[in-house]
């Protein structure tokens, strides 16, 4: 099971609702997914020269200021954190590399979920609906969210083994599905050097898309590798700092749907979770082809916009 | 007229009303309104009714069906008119994976594109599809028809039995043990048959037919080594 949703927003006059458009987006794929929840919302994106990192704790009563002030000091840079219940967003003047390593050898309690210029990554155990309200979603604002719903599968339910996986910087995936190579491929990963948080499945391709995308290939490549390279059953949504990226594995058999308006586009596992967007019912509705890369936001797949239009189209009778 | 609204009274309700009904009575037309995507609407109804959706409807949509004409003004989910028996399913716009699956009979029209699977182990349905239709469509087909008025996916018809399948596009792959076969008038006859009843204006000329070898599973003394 898993759900998973996306939506971008191509109308600027509804930025200021997608918090409120995707609440009900999330929720109701709470019964495909009542384990965890999660989002990845770009907003806000910082200055050049400074990196916005997702941080959490097991706890929500954590001493973000204090982290921030060591922090700070100790790598003589500029800090700014916000606490949102178990998580931190920090935004730092320092080097991404400086504050990973000064985080895993003063703070190993702190995950870093996300890092980049606007991506927020937030999640949570608990139902949908519970963790949106703890992280105060309902009045985000900005561009794009994708989200996940989780029935865990392959590995225990905790807050590293829920989604979305970064990526890479203002990259993350959500998946709805399962690997069935992942122990081999984790251990190859490993072997080149990426660090793993948890059992899960979807963080093999997650990371695996990091390393690809280290070697300089590009997302659109990335994605076209891991057809080959990943075994097993994926519908993935994969965020980026211009939009979202679809891909779904050859067979084909774990749902997906996409709709696009003048005012939006969406993905979902199910078509009810796009039913509540404005003009959803007039929405151009249908479903991604297998082992097809789809992707609004075209810079981020090195300027090939891969959503063809014949795939929209062809559906008019 | 009946009327109800799916999000006024749910799913049960809805469906309760639909299968209650008798089948020698008046009472035959109904709409939905507010659909939003929900799943197994009317499902299992066995009464010639007329039902009209309005709008996109979930997985699983008029499932079972029996007699009554499921019409929906909208996409369809996955697993529209799952083995449906008999009576008309129509969708106007595109259906999701495994449209008619193991249906036994009645006319399945989807004006759109369906996606992969269409028709997975037909056993007695038409399938009329307005556009294309997606991998592995007409798997297993044992009996009925399927026309595709756009183009089949990958590997259509992959171990057929006898299922005739009709494609005006392009063919992406056949599956095992499909093949072209000729059209002969008897077949153009069923064909015109076919699309006059689902209302889709196609010139018969257009399509090509395909079917089973009937070689898959019989055993040919030729090959005896390689068993």
């Amino acid at each position: 099971m898993c759900g998973i949703v996306g939506l971008y927003l191509k109308n600027e006059a509804l930025y200021p609702e997608l918090g409120a458009l995707f609440k009900p987006m999330l929720i109701e794929m709470t019964g495909r997914g009542p384990d965890s929840a999660g989002v990845a919302i770009y907003r806000d994106p910082v200055p050049e020269g400074q990196v916005k990192f997702s941080l959490a704790h097991d706890s929500s009563n954590y001493d973000w200021t204090a982290l921030a002030a060591k922090l700070g000091e100790a790598l003589s840079c500029s800090t700014d954190v916000t606490q949102r219940d178990t998580h931190g967003i920090l935004i730092t003047s320092g080097a991404e590399k400086n504050v990973q390593q000064w985080l895993a050898e003063n703070a190993p309690d702190i995950r870093i979920v996300g890092s980049g210029s606007s991506v927020e990554i937030y999640k949570e155990t608990g139902l949908p609906e519970q963790v949106y309200e703890r992280f105060g979603l309902q009045s985000a604002q900005g561009r794009h969210m994708i989200g996940h719903t989780r029935m865990a599968t392959e590995s225990a339910v905790t807050t590293a083994g829920s989604h979305p996986f970064a990526t890479g910087a203002d990259l993350c995936l959500v998946h709805n599905g399962s690997l069935s190579n992942h122990n081999r491929l984790r251990e190859e990963l490993k072997r080149k050097g990426v660090t793993f948080g948890s059992q899960n499945d979807s963080e093999v391709a997650a990371a695996y898309l990091t390393w690809k995308l280290r070697q300089g290939v590009s997302l659109k490549d990335a994605l076209e590798e891991a057809l080959d390279d990943l075994d097993g059953f994926f519908t993935f949504c994969i965020g980026t700092s211009d939009g979202f990226a679809v891909l779904r594995d050859p067979i084909a058999c774990k749902h997906a749907v996409l709709a696009e308006t003048d005012d939006w586009v969406a993905m979902a596992t199910e078509y009810r979770a796009i039913a509540t967007l404005p003009g959803a019912g007039q929405a151009r509705v249908w479903e991604p082809r297998p082992a097809t890369v789809y992707a609004w936001g075209a810079e981020t797949l090195d300027g090939q916009a891969a959503n063809a239009s014949e795939h929209v189209d062809k559906g008019a009778a | 007229m009946n009327t109800m609204d799916f999000q006024e009274v749910g799913l049960r309700e809805i469906n309760r009303s639909l299968q209650a009904v008798e089948s020698l009575t008046n009472n035959r037309e109904w709409t939905i309104e507010n659909p939003m995507g929900q799943h197994a609407i009317a499902c299992g109804i066995t009464a010639p009714l007329s039902v009209h959706i309005k709008g996109n409807v979930g997985f699983y949509c008029a499932g079972m069906n029996q007699q009554a004409e499921v019409i929906i003004d909208g996409h369809a989910g996955v697993g529209l008119a799952e083995n449906m028996m008999s009576g008309v399913v129509r969708v106007k716009g595109n259906a999701s994976q495994s449209a008619g699956a193991t249906g036994h009979g009645g006319l399945l029209v989807i004006e759109g594109d369906a996606s992969s699977r269409c028709g997975i182990s037909m056993k007695g349905i038409d399938i009329v599809v307005g556009g294309s239709v997606g991998h592995m469509s007409a798997f297993m087909g044992q009996i009925g028809h399927m026309v595709v008025c756009g183009d089949a996916g990958e590997a259509l018809g992959d171990s057929i039995y006898e299922a005739k399948l009709y494609v005006a596009g392009s063919v992406e792959s056949l599956g095992a043990d499909c093949t072209e076969k000729e059209m002969t008038a008897e077949h153009e006859q069923a064909l015109a048959d076919l699309l006059e009843r689902s209302q889709i204006n196609k010139s018969v000329q257009s399509f090509r037919r395909y079917g089973s070898a009937r070689k898959l599973y019989n055993f040919d003394i030729d090959h005896a080594d390689e068993y």
